[in-house]
């Protein structure tokens, strides 16, 4: 996080020369065997089946992933903050309840494979009906009315019993018995690879759209709205759009969530849901196509490998998304891209010491903070769940004043001597840049 | 009628606290153009903070202390957190407060764990003021009605008749001529968002132990504070308090209301039969829905009024 933040704004990818457009092209590539691959990278053998916890993972991930582009075509290319963007991936769920009840009863023969696009169109639907009030407005104004969207929509979810189910939600069958290539749907394994194929086919529709005339005005309207209008575009329109459409591929993934738990409650369009769209989206990166997938695939891994651990996992996310907001507000992917120009005149190498340098009391600083964090949740919630902190085997009582004394001058010291060693590695990079900047100028 | 009087008291005292809030959150929306999402973590953090110094020396110095810390945190943020950001534009400072919303929701429930604290009326506050037909009513709410009637008329004082409320009214509309006046803009800034935050935290440290000191309580009354604010306007006071009167009545009122829409149509000979989504729409009574109506009339005055009651601007 210590690259400087006053780059000028991506253009959402465009400004990359035509040859990393192409790499990046094998980048996805490879992401996607990855993806079909690891399934069987985590196969049993004695029970002949992929490990459960890795498909249904997986499975997080592709829904998320499509949360997440999805919920970036308002805040990455649109510049719109929405606050209710699990409203429409959760009644694309609950819609895909009620289908895959109609289509148990008989009264809809439809394989299950198209069910998302169902769920798309309900989520499309409902996001025309609440883009016309929510649109109206933009930047403060609209976060205000898409928050009020968001929990009329929530308690509505708790109070309507016949489409919402209450607080038990709604459940079904996912084996309707009709299929497009022959699957049964039983096991969870061909879920997955449905949820794949939707996540490719979303995330290369999503992608066009930033191609078509209204990507590129939708990002207009982003940073200068009012010349926008100067240009004869209307830009609540384009918002408009943008808000729909993006309603649309939010309800593929509600659809795709109710295919795979068979049950929908209202946690698919709660408020924590819709944070997460944002967290995802914007940890990611924003201004990159890819940013939200990284985004996507970064937090569902946390959320299912450091909330196994831990209590409080999601005060890290919390501190790492107000690091990212302060000092990296193009995300992770924003963070890759800003060295594209160093690798690519060879001087990467030249980088790898001030790493170090700053990695070394970095680590100590963010040991330091876990420390102090789990020593305090170890003491108030962990006392209440009759837990102990157990460390290498050695139970670490969180009442005495050693541990706490160690985590705080571990935080404490680890960060002073950070913050030293990113004001010199902040140097060196700006020299490096500078460096790059003349060459580039002369040649 | 006696439900009335009293649900009327209630309402009031409800409609107040959330003046309180949304008074400090209005102001820094309308000065800074930052939708300050933490504003009711403030809040919350108030109401823990004056459990703490209620377990350790008592109620009043609470009453003082607590809000006054909350004004420092607040002050905090803005110089070191909201300033920091503000180059990247609103968003970065919207998605900045976002955050700190997760931080201190956790770090309450890091510090105080998940379960409801047992921060108590004080004793000499604990006794019936009066009793209106055969109801009491408590001491406590005629207290919280003082101090936030209290708050209002000292806000009111300050922003109209002193020259640091000029400044700030100034600030509100023109912090351009502000400035090139020689007015130092961020530090009224600062001042306002410690302001706010004091706010916020005296109605946290008076309405904890009126209702849950809990680590939910700020996601409970955020939006609702956020409807208040855009339903009174941007700008003006007046707005927001008669925004937060009138969710303050909607809300108490609501739950003693048994009618549903079917009851209003009868009399015009509308009958339903059967059992599906809209018969259930129609026959809900207004008591269940009451949680609903603050973010319908939200979205109603959005259609016909998008600048709220009594706004001045649009946002």
């Amino acid at each position: 996080m210590s690259p400087p933040n006053s780059k000028p704004k991506n253009t959402s990818g465009s400004t990359s020369s035509s040859t990393s457009r192409s790499a990046q092209g094998w980048i996805w590539l490879a992401v996607l065997i990855i993806a079909i691959a690891m399934p069987w990278a985590f196969y049993n053998t004695h029970t002949g089946r992929q490990s459960g916890f890795v498909v249904s993972m997986l499975s997080q991930m592709g829904m998320m992933t499509i949360l997440a582009l999805s919920y970036n075509m308002l805040l990455g290319q649109a510049g719109l903050f929405s606050l209710c963007h699990a409203t429409f991936f959760g009644v694309g769920g609950y819609a895909t309840i009620h289908f895959l009840n109609l289509a148990g009863d008989g009264s809809l023969p439809l394989p299950l494979g198209l069910f998302p696009l169902l769920a798309g169109l309900s989520g499309f639907g409902l996001a025309i009906v609440f883009g016309i009030m929510a649109t109206r407005q933009r930047a403060t104004a609209f976060a205000m009315i898409t928050l009020g969207i968001g929990e009329l929509m929530t308690t509505a979810a708790l109070m309507f019993h016949h489409f919402f189910g209450g607080e038990g939600g709604v459940n079904s069958n996912r084996m309707i018995g009709h299929s497009l290539f022959g699957f049964k749907y039983g096991a969870s394994i061909q879920v997955y690879y449905l949820i794949l194929a939707w996540t490719v086919i979303s995330a290369l529709a999503m992608l066009f759209l930033t191609r078509t005339p209204l990507g590129r005005m939708a990002n207009a309207s982003r940073d200068n709205y009012e010349r926008v209008q100067f240009m004869g575009y209307d830009p609540r329109m384009v918002r408009f759009l943008q808000f729909a459409l993006s309603g649309f591929f939010a309800g593929i993934g509600g659809g795709l969530y109710a295919i795979t738990y068979e049950i929908v409650t209202f946690d698919a369009l709660a408020a924590p849901l819709s944070a997460n769209a944002l967290l995802m989206a914007y940890i990611g990166g924003t201004s990159a196509f890819g940013g939200p997938i990284l985004g996507a695939v970064l937090i569902t891994l946390l959320q299912s490998g450091v909330s196994l651990m831990s209590n409080s996992w999601l005060i890290y996310v919390g501190v790492l998304f107000i690091a990212m907001v302060i000092f990296a507000p193009n995300g992770v992917m924003g963070l890759i891209a800003a060295h594209d120009p160093i690798v690519r005149a060879g001087r990467f190498s030249q980088l790898l010491l001030p790493y170090g340098r700053v990695s070394v009391p970095g680590l100590i600083m963010v040991l330091g903070f876990i420390g102090v964090v789990e020593l305090a949740s170890f003491l108030t919630i962990g006392a209440a769940q009759g837990k102990t902190l157990v460390l290498f085997g050695h139970q670490i009582d969180d009442h005495a004043l050693a541990p706490w004394l160690f985590a705080g001058l571990c935080l404490g010291g680890g960060g002073f001597w950070f913050s030293r060693e990113a004001r010199s590695f902040r140097r060196v990079w700006q020299g490096l840049m500078a460096e790059l900047q003349t060459k580039r100028g002369l040649a | 009628m006696q439900v009335g009087l009293i649900s009327l008291l209630d309402g009031l005292v409800y409609g107040m606290l959330l003046f309180m809030l949304a008074s400090g959150l209005t102001l820094i929306l309308s000065m800074m153009g930052v939708l300050n999402f933490a504003h009711a973590s403030i809040y919350m953090l108030g109401a823990y903070f004056a459990y703490q110094i209620d377990q350790w020396v008592g109620f009043w110095p609470a009453l003082v202390i607590a809000p006054v810390l909350c004004g420092a945190i607040g002050a905090a943020i803005e110089v070191w957190g909201l300033r920091r950001v503000h180059h990247n534009g609103h968003i970065a400072e919207l998605l900045f407060t976002f955050g700190l919303v997760f931080i201190i929701g956790r770090g309450v429930q890091m510090t105080w764990g998940m379960l409801p604290m047992p921060y108590r009326v004080p004793a000499s506050l604990d006794f019936p003021l009066f009793t209106l037909y055969g109801e009491n009513f408590p001491a406590y709410r005629g207290f919280m009605l003082l101090v936030s009637a209290g708050m209002l008329l000292a806000t009111w004082l300050l922003l109209k008749k002193t020259r640091i409320g000029l400044i700030i009214q100034a600030s509100l509309t023109h912090p351009g001529m502000v400035s090139a006046l020689g007015h130092d803009v961020p530090l009224v800034f600062t001042t306002v968002f410690a302001g706010g935050s004091f706010l916020a935290g005296l109605a946290g440290v008076i309405a904890g132990n009126y209702l849950t000191t809990e680590s939910a309580m700020a996601d409970a009354m955020g939006p609702i504070v956020f409807v208040v604010v855009v339903f009174g306007g941007l700008g003006s006071l007046m707005g927001c308090f008669i925004a937060s009167i009138l969710m303050g009545m909607i809300q108490t009122f609501a739950v003693v209301i048994n009618a549903s829409l079917l009851d209003v149509l009868k009399p015009l000979g509308v009958t339903l039969s059967g059992d599906n989504l809209f018969t259930e729409f129609m026959t809900v009574p207004v008591a269940r829905i009451g949680a609903l109506l603050p973010f319908v009339l939200m979205i109603l005055i959005l259609l016909f009024r998008p600048r709220g009651l009594m706004g001045t601007r649009d946002t």
